[in-house]
């Protein structure tokens, strides 16, 4: 953290610390209630899976609310206030991406599954390798993805309740673990879900309101708003056409096309966006939840366009650049623009609980991976009762709370939508793969697995490794050296095909394909929804 | 399986139905239920109902996959390499490029309601259908 730089007189104005400090406090109080009240503890079903309760149209808002991280909301309105066009192709992808589950993932999923990810990719599998071998995947994505919220958090009180220690910051993110964790403890997957319901429909309200006030400013003429965004931009016109951030050389626009090729293939391979799934009672509400998140989705990336545009338009790009969480403050800034202490006040909650909804459904995925793949069919070969499975979630939960707290004081000040970016390549690689064979190619087997599952997390791992991020550029997490063999800082362009190739490979290393009954019982299953669970 | 002692019947159906329904043995209304009559499902593969509504189903969702990604791609690498182009200006301040973004997101609604009316009417009553056939059978 620039120290110079944040001891500059606060953009925002001095009363706003106060009330975002009672909206925070407000929030957490109301939805720790609204989670105590909902809660299923009873079954390990209730825990996981909320019941299958869930509509499809409940499912697809809390779909929405999951999905849209601070990444999404704070840092894409961000990036297109000071680069323009490149932050949009961002939200493209997000968007495109879900096509994917709702073609080939979703429905699927929901017919095979129970829990986890692991339940289809095991079902006709060696289960004790391949559920292991899910498990270590869904943990470290979960991680990757928790860690970059929490740093996030960091960042943002620092703008929002004007907390500028370091300790103050370390704090906060130690409070923002212990709500999450107290979320997933008390109210299970129900209480998540509500959690991220009202987290998604406060969202979308307030960013459709910032866009009306926006767009009212402008006479309703959105060319209006860009010749003014324009004129506040250093980079001028250039911010209305890509390349203003990765059109430098070859390298960066390679690593541009890595980078896309990450967000949309990587959002069916998230284990906590696979994991709703299983919250609906059957595979046509599964259908239905991700047509509302698709529909809600193009809504709030629209208005992240006009919000983007209209912070450089309003509050101007080199403001927001020097403001005290740089890009990601451009959101609040703005809102603090049209709409006085009110809509910061609503953007600030909005903010703080899209950190708390999204890091808690982290949690709960993960700790359930860990009990439902790891705990209950790999340590205990299956021995382990409904109650235990629950009991050990729990305590996972606390540890992974604790995990993601020092995580995220650690690598406070790292760039957000990196590790997101990084988080979403490694889905791509390690599970769309896996998912899309195991579903619909019926040689594929257990080597197969194991091969596209561990190739695509360790070609990621290694590449990751010797790329810019670690080493040899000055913003590198290790400056002082170089060892980045690889150019990229994305490594989906390669670690993606290769493990569809090393899946491809695996499989016909073992002669022979696994229990043909199994494969049968598994497509007629995902198909038709015979036998399906439905609570 | 080499053991000495056969399993008791329960225990290998529940063996052989693997890893889903059976390990919550007790609580799970369906895993009694299907260890008594478990539909034989190699049959229902290979029955003609079933293998075509996997054809239709196949034959929608993969074109389309390839149809979007496609687009997708394309677009990305306009962004990527044609600058110029995508800055090519079309009404006002809006470009090429921000309406073919835009027209991203307009073909990914259309896609989705297009999948969403064609399950509708071509998937869900062959898949019901088929479904209704194996409980009835296993009452």
């Amino acid at each position: 953290m620039n120290l110079a730089q944040m001891d500059q007189s606060t953009p925002l104005p001095d009363s706003s610390p106060m009330v975002n400090v009672a909206v925070f406090a407000g929030l957490i109080v109301v939805t720790l209630a609204v989670v105590y009240f909902v809660n299923s503890r009873s079954t390990s079903s209730d825990y996981f899976a909320a019941g299958s309760a869930f509509s499809g149209p409940q499912n697809g808002v809390a779909l929405a609310g999951d999905f849209l991280s601070a990444a999404s909301f704070l840092g894409i309105a961000g990036a297109i206030a000071v680069h323009g066009y490149d932050g949009f192709l961002y939200s493209i992808g997000f968007l495109v991406a879900w096509l994917v589950n709702l073609l080939l993932i979703a429905e699927r999923l929901r017919n095979t599954g129970r829990f986890t990810m692991g339940d289809v990719l095991s079902f006709r599998m060696r289960r004790r390798p391949v559920r292991a071998a899910s498990a270590v995947s869904t943990l470290m994505i979960t991680c990757f993805y928790m860690i970059a919220q929490m740093a996030g958090a960091g960042g943002l009180v620092a703008l929002l309740l004007d907390v500028r220690s370091e300790w103050g910051q370390a704090l906060v993110i130690a409070v923002v673990g212990l709500v999450m964790v107290l979320y997933v403890l008390i109210g299970g997957m129900k209480g998540t879900t509500w959690v991220q319901i009202i987290k998604g429909a406060l969202l979308l309200l307030s960013v459709t309101m910032i866009t009306l006030f926006l767009l009212g400013k402008f006479g309703f003429s959105f060319s209006a708003l860009l010749e003014q965004a324009a004129a506040n931009n250093p980079l001028g016109s250039d911010i209305f056409a890509p390349g203003a951030k990765y059109g430098e050389d070859a390298v960066s626009k390679l690593d541009f096309v890595s980078l896309s090729l990450a967000l949309v293939l990587g959002v069916a391979g998230l284990p906590h966006v696979l994991m709703r799934f299983y919250t609906v009672p059957s595979s046509r509400e599964a259908r239905r939840s991700v047509v509302w998140a698709i529909w809600l989705m193009s809504l709030f990336y629209l208005c992240t366009l006009v919000i983007g545009y209209g912070a450089a338009a309003l509050v101007g790009s080199e403001k927001i650049a020097n403001a005290p969480s740089g890009e990601n403050s451009a959101a609040p800034l703005l809102a603090y623009e049209v709409g006085g202490t009110f809509l910061l006040g609503a953007v600030s909650a909005v903010a703080f609980a899209t950190i708390l909804a999204v890091v808690a459904g982290l949690t709960l995925t993960a700790s359930a991976s860990f009990a439902h793949d790891l705990y209950a069919n790999v340590f205990k070969s299956n021995d382990a009762g409904p109650e235990a499975e629950v009991r050990v979630a729990r305590r996972t939960a606390m540890v992974l709370g604790a995990v993601s707290v020092l995580g995220g004081i650690l690598v406070s000040g790292q760039n957000i939508a990196f590790l997101v970016g990084l988080a979403f390549a490694f889905a791509a690689s390690a599970n769309l793969s896996t998912l899309v064979y195991t579903m619909f190619w019926r040689r594929f087997n257990t080597t197969g697995t194991l091969w596209g599952m561990y190739s695509g997390l360790g070609s990621c791992l290694l590449l990751v490794l010797f790329s810019p991020v670690v080493s040899g550029e000055p913003d590198s997490m290790i400056p002082g050296v170089d060892f980045a063999l690889f150019p990229l800082n994305n490594p989906g362009i390669v670690a993606i095909p290769l493990s569809f190739v090393c899946g491809f490979i695996g499989t016909f290393l073992e002669r022979s394909p696994e229990d043909d009954d199994r494969q049968a019982e598994m497509e007629v299953r995902s198909l038709t929804g015979v036998g399906a669970h439905s609570g | 399986m080499t053991n000495a002692t056969p399993p008791p019947l329960r225990a290998r159906s529940a063996e052989r139905t693997g890893n889903a329904p059976a390990s919550f043995g007790g609580i799970d209304k369906s895993a009694t239920r299907r260890s008594t009559a478990a539909p034989d499902f190699t049959v229902i593969q290979r029955s003609e109902e079933f293998t075509r509504l996997r054809r239709r189903v196949r034959w929608f969702v993969f074109p389309m996959t390839i149809l979007f990604l496609a687009w997708y791609i394309g677009y990305v690498l306009l962004a990527a390499y044609a600058h110029d182009f995508m800055a090519e200006p079309v009404v006002g301040k809006v470009n090429v490029g921000l309406l073919l973004g835009v027209l991203q997101f307009v073909t990914t609604v259309v896609i989705t309601t297009i999948y969403v009316r064609f399950a509708n009417r071509r998937i869900d009553p062959y898949a019901d259908e088929i479904r209704q056939n194996v409980e009835d059978t296993e009452q």
